[in-house]
């Protein structure tokens, strides 16, 4: 587990899943994660069907120009505290993408990112610990509070 | 493509950009008239990230590892159809143990994207068990593919003229075992999907696309053998090793001895593919002739053939969607290509929607919409700018550019 994390969790941690223009790569990773094989869900963290209830939002690809107001609403969407991991090298750096015309991303570009997940695509379980430390954070908010 | 109606009955229904049902970013309209679909128009190109701009500014070897990114799901298919086109267009003569590699492969890929699309179907319908189900099956395939090319998803594994990592005896062990796991679980599968009564009820005379319709809108891949169209590249064109190998088409009828081109004979065409590429790996290992596995390892001097060529390429490779085209042209300057053009199968199997969700009910959408297996990430590349960046362009401008394009080519 990671540093710094109680050792019972305060409350589920509840995901949105936003895909801003990746190529599916990241996006199957992450389905994968929350699949037998790694199951997330153990852990009580969920992917939900709105922003409006998530506490962390996961965002894939490069951020096209036409998905850069939509990126941002389902942000402004979600309820505080909240946590922005960022999984996939095209969401942190371009990637393969870098060059093209149409890119407003990275995705630090649009949003704060906390957590950088590295990898094309990543494996699952450093997905998993992508929303270990967004879980770290969200503590430590919490805590200040 | 789509009529304004002007009736006070219909009400529209825009859904999208970003929905919890869609997995892409894509956006839908749809007119609707109580629970019934009247029209559905679709727009697309939120995913636009302008690869074959990038492309054009790319040596070939480079331009594989984009085309791998195209689609994170048909990463063998893309490269695989633009490294034919390359192979076309310079006369690459490929070794034909990387032949048998590269169908091993190919077939390997085919495997994880029907299990991943038949968990998703079952998800659209609200069976998260089968989800599950399907995807520890995956899980295990994609441990093979890891074994095989070092990677799960984006496998980096096919290069010009042939393929980067050889299978040995000493990796048959796990083959075998990953088949025969996949053999064991066939007959489970087929029993949740096609005997199951919620399945069934869902599947059956749902979102059909009849053999004309299917003929006049050019789908592609399962979508297309379902509705029985006898269309699969891998026949038709025997490309890699497949022609060795004795494939058929697979069609609906080969199971229930009729074809209605509902969703539930799209079900059972992409299970009987999953059989018949379990089938054709073994035989692939089989058959396997000893050699090379490439043409020319060395890269640089793949690089300056290309360099000194002056010609075009078309390579088409069946993905587990269906047909995938690539064209490039090099025009002898640089090594760069002149143009690439990608045409990804999620293009063709997009307009039958339309027919398939006239008239079905608004919870109908997302079954018949996965039952496709649409990739927008694939679709997404085409879009022209002018100079002042403007993207829109209509269908008459575009018909032009598109002439005109094609007149720029024959020259
Ligand atoms: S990081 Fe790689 S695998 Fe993930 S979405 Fe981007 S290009 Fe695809």
């Amino acid at each position: 587990m990671a540093k710094g994390l109680s050792k019972s969790f305060k409350k589920a941690l509840w995901v949105y899943h936003c895909n801003s223009g990746s190529c599916n790569g990241c996006d199957i990773e992450i389905i994968a994660a929350l699949c037998p094989r790694y199951d997330l869900e153990r852990f009580g963290i969920k992917l939900v069907g709105t922003p409006r209830h998530a506490d962390v939002l996961l965002i894939t690809g490069p951020v096209t120009k036409q998905m850069e107001d939509k990126v941002k609403r389902v942000y402004e969407q979600m309820p505080d505290p909240k946590a922005v991991i960022c999984v996939g090298n095209c969401g942190n750096t371009g990637d393969v993408f870098y060059e093209s015309y149409n890119l407003v991303g990275p995705v630090s570009n649009v949003l704060p990112v906390d957590v950088h997940v590295i990898g094309c695509p990543p494996r699952p379980e450093a997905i998993i610990m992508g929303v270990a430390k967004a879980w770290v954070k969200l503590e430590t908010l919490e805590a200040k509070k | 493509m789509k009529e304004k109606t002007t009736s006070k009955t219909t009400y529209q229904l825009p859904i999208g950009p970003i929905h919890p049902a869609l997995k892409e970013p894509v956006m839908f309209e749809f007119e609707i008239d109580g629970e019934r679909i009247v029209d559905v128009d679709v727009s697309l190109g939120h995913v636009h990230r302008a690869i074959e701009w990038t492309g054009m500014r790319r040596n070939s070897i480079q331009i594989i590892y984009l085309a791998e990114r195209i689609c994170g799901i048909c990463s063998i298919s893309h490269p695989m159809a633009f490294i034919r086109a390359v192979e076309n267009a310079v006369d690459i003569e490929v070794p034909e143990r990387a032949e048998y590699l590269r169908v091993i492969q190919c077939e390997l890929e085919r495997i994880c994207s029907h299990i991943l699309w038949a968990g998703v179907a079952a998800h659209e319908i609200g069976f998260d068990t089968v989800l599950f189900l399907t995807w520890q099956m995956r899980e295990k395939v994609l441990d093979l593919t890891e074994y095989l090319t070092g990677n799960r998803i984006t496998k980096a594994i096919l290069t010009i003229g042939g393929v980067r990592r050889d299978i040995t005896k000493d990796h048959h062990p796990k083959i075998f075992e990953t088949l025969n796991y996949l053999k064991d679980n066939f007959d489970k599968l087929r029993h949740i999907f096609l005997d199951d009564k919620t399945f069934q009820l869902r599947s059956q005379g749902c979102g059909i696309l009849r053999y004309e319709d299917a003929l006049k809108l050019c789908a592609v891949g399962p979508t297309t053998r379902a509705s029985g169209v006898k269309k699969d590249v891998r026949v038709d064109q025997s490309y890699a090793a497949y022609g060795d190998l004795d494939i058929k088409h697979i069609t609906p009828d080969l199971l229930t001895g009729q074809v209605n081109g509902d969703v539930y004979d799209r079900i059972i065409v992409r299970l009987l593919e999953i059989k018949q590429s379990v089938e054709l790996i073994e035989k692939a290992i089989d058959q396997m002739p000893s050699g090379d596995l490439v043409s020319e390892p060395k890269i640089l001097k793949i690089l300056a053939t290309i360099k000194k060529t002056n010609g075009e390429g078309v390579g088409r490779a069946e993905a587990p969607r269906g047909e995938v085209i690539h064209y490039v042209k090099f025009n002898g300057e640089s090594e760069h290509p002149y143009t690439w053009k990608v045409r990804a199968p999620t293009y063709n199997n997009i307009l039958p929607w339309i027919p398939m969700l006239k008239g079905e009910q608004i919870a109908d959408i997302p079954i018949v919409a996965a039952s496709t297996d649409p990739c927008i990430s694939c679709t997404n590349r085409v879009a022209v700018i002018d100079g002042n960046n403007n993207y829109e362009l209509n269908k008459e401008e575009l018909h032009r550019l598109s002439v005109e394009k094609t007149r720029r080519l024959m020259k």
